[in-house]
């Protein structure tokens, strides 16, 4: 299919750009769809050897599901891979009974921070896309934070053709989304073709399954009978309901997924 | 087979309907899931509004509230036809940088006019930042009819005057199309108070509209991303900007002149023999060469221009003033080098295009500069109309994109 071909040479052209601009990289693996779809794109890119660390920040809320297919094929794939925890946080009972704005801020965000600062990457790749969240849709493809982790999105640096943020003050890491222009059905469509693998927990069981996958205590099934891909790409075609519906981090106001994006979240 | 989508960008004055076009457009094709009606229907209530059709491309919390956007988003809809990606541009002044990030990005234009405010300075500026960006497939949407009791006078009167602006900067409107947003009359559905009009709905004009232009047929040009070292192999990476490449062929590299052959072309989890315009690949050389981000090759006889000098229109979108003779950085394609601005021959102001001062020695925020570029190193460029990769570029400086530019006709 062309068109997917397309996205998939226009993705590597950015992941290419952002190695050749930053070398300190990492990516962030979340075992969801679409990070793992990243994943096999830089793979492609960088022919099999991927040279850089792949991180899974951990909250230790996920399902068992995920933790097996991370193992799995990080071994299989030869990754570099870092599983990151804020242990101090769970030290202080954080958890998201209390409020989930706070959960995500303290376990996954903050984990990061730290992990950022200790190994100074100049770079990180993540598989967010424009049409998961209204706010997704305002980023950039090369996008600034700065050494508080905020996202200036009143002021974010023009981007013009195939040209770039570069340049980046010390403090400063980017944010690079090679995925930002593909929708889910494309996310889909690439991973039948190209035979992914992805986590059991997205086909349906028992009349149930997960169109987005988060940690297990804020995440709701849907109510499906797709329990292959071709059933899953045709459920998204007639769907009347978004992606994230069932994401309770969502939920909490609004603008939840804003200010959490400008402290820092993904 | 899947036909490309087609990405166009939705420009004009603050607060002429832009968003609401958009908002209307995915609601009249039943492109919106049904939680995100949900949403925007209490979000408005919440803010004391009528459903605001803008708050499907409004997210941010600064944009609903004070109703206005402020920075360019993309969403997608689908017509029999093909897929469709909308880019939506911020109108006001203060968001100049973010609206032409989003055009950037588009292959087709629509420039929305206010059918009662009528032509104003951003729906000027916006059209000349059009023709500087090279997009040349343009539609006119005259909205908020109904403000003017869809008359027909109307509709002619701004059709006139916004096509003589359009005439001046090299650009012709492929369609002009009354419409009320809010209400949908000719977006989707024909309208029921303007039987003078005959013309297309938006829509059905938006399935006329071409998509780019395959680079196949033109003589290779493929720059150099970077060189990754695997096992024993020395694989120069990049994305071909025009034409195919093949295993066996010999090429070119500049600006070192270097002749070799293509012994494998890589494209993960193998090789391939030939690969065309727009496919990221990897190329290993019959010769050990020295090939590095920035060199550009080529087929042998074909000689692009090499040099570190030419004129350019450049638009400038940052705060901070330039002054003639400060060096900046250039970036065309994956070429990099140090410059200057040698001569600004024009200072021109984009909204009116009034000749500020010729012989300038500065250049502010949203002026366009008619220049003379000296480059520290030599570099190859292209016409724009040519291979667009290598016609334009970009000026950085502060670790920013300050500016853009097309090169003028290098012959």
């Amino acid at each position: 299919m062309n068109y997917l071909r397309e996205l998939e040479d226009n993705s590597i052209y950015i992941i290419r750009e952002a190695y050749a601009q930053f070398r300190d990289v990492a990516m962030l693996w979340s075992i969801g769809k679409d990070s793992t779809t990243l994943l096999w794109l830089i793979r492609k890119t960088f022919f099999g050897k991927i040279p850089f660390p792949v991180i899974h920040i951990d909250t230790t809320y996920k399902f068992k599901e995920i933790y097996e297919f991370r193992d799995r094929y990080a071994k299989e794939w030869h990754l570099n891979l870092s599983v990151i925890k804020n242990e101090e946080a769970f030290k202080k009972g954080v958890n998201p009974e209390k409020s989930k704005f706070q959960c995500c801020t303290e376990l996954k965000t903050n984990a990061l921070k730290e992990e950022i600062s200790r190994r100074h990457f100049r770079a990180l790749y993540l598989a967010i896309r424009r049409d998961e969240h209204g706010v997704r849709a305002k980023e950039r493809i090369f996008s600034p934070r700065d050494e508080d982790f905020e996202w200036d999105y009143k002021n974010q640096p023009p981007e013009l053709w195939d040209q770039y943020k570069t340049k980046a003050k010390d403090e400063e890491h980017l944010r690079i989304h090679p995925l930002l222009g593909w929708r889910e059905i494309d996310v889909w469509e690439y991973i039948r073709m190209e035979n992914i693998p992805i986590v059991s927990l997205y086909f349906a069981k028992g009349g149930k399954r997960y169109r987005s996958i988060g940690c297990q205590c804020c995440c709701n099934p849907i109510d499906s009978d797709a329990d292959t891909i071709d059933k899953i790409i045709e459920e998204l075609k007639t769907s009347k309901i978004s992606e994230r519906s069932g994401r309770a981090q969502d939920k909490e106001s609004a603008y939840t997924m804003q200010k959490l994006r400008s402290l820092g979240y993904m | 087979m899947q036909n490309s989508n087609l990405k166009f960008v939705i420009v004009g004055h603050v607060d002429h309907g832009k968003s609401t076009l958009i908002g209307r457009l995915l609601y009249d094709t039943n492109s919106l899931p049904l939680d995100k009606i949900e949403e925007i229907k209490k979000t408005s209530g919440d803010l004391g509004r009528e459903t605001e059709f803008a708050y499907l491309v409004d997210h941010l919390e600064e944009e609903r509230k004070q109703g206005i956007t402020i920075d360019t988003t993309q969403v997608f809809f689908r017509t029999d036809k093909r897929g469709y990606v909308i880019i939506d541009a911020p109108g006001h002044i203060e968001f100049v940088k973010n609206m032409i990030t989003g055009a950037s990005q588009a292959e087709a234009a629509i420039l929305i006019i206010d059918a009662k405010e009528g032509i104003k300075e951003q729906t000027k500026r916006h059209a000349y930042i059009l023709s500087l960006l090279g997009l040349s497939q343009v539609t006119v949407v005259l909205n908020k009819m109904d403000l003017v009791d869809f008359r027909e006078e109307v509709f002619n009167k701004i059709k006139k005057d916004i096509e003589e602006f359009f005439v001046s900067i090299n650009i012709k409107p492929v369609f002009y199309i009354p419409v009320c947003a809010i209400s949908g009359q000719n977006i989707a559905k024909r309208p029921l108070n303007m039987a003078w009009y005959k013309g297309p709905t938006f829509l059905e004009s938006l399935d006329k509209l071409k998509n780019k232009e395959s680079l196949q047929n033109k003589p290779l040009v493929f720059p150099i991303q970077d060189v990754y070292k695997f096992d024993d192999k020395r694989i120069a990476v990049g994305r071909i900007e025009a034409g195919v490449i093949k295993r066996g062929q010999v090429i070119k590299v500049l600006p070192s002149c270097q002749i070799t052959k293509v012994k494998s072309i890589e494209k993960y989890p193998g090789q391939i023999d030939k690969a065309c315009a727009g496919e990221s690949i990897g190329i290993v050389t019959e010769d050990p060469l020295f090939i590095n981000r920035g060199d550009i090759i080529f087929e042998p006889q074909n000689g692009p221009i090499v040099t570190d000098n030419f004129k350019a229109n450049i638009f400038w979108i940052s705060r901070k003033e330039f002054k003639k003779d400060e060096r900046i950085i250039i970036r065309c394609s994956t070429q990099e080098t140090s410059c200057k601005l040698e001569t600004i021959e024009k200072r021109i102001n984009s909204a009116t295009l009034e000749i500020i001062e010729q012989d300038a020695d500065i250049l502010q925020n949203l002026e366009v500069g008619e220049v003379v570029v000296k480059t520290k190193k030599p570099i190859i460029i292209k016409a724009f109309n040519d291979v667009p990769a290598l016609g334009r570029f970009v000026f950085v400086q502060h670790e920013n994109i300050c500016a853009g530019g097309i090169i003028a006709n290098p012959n």
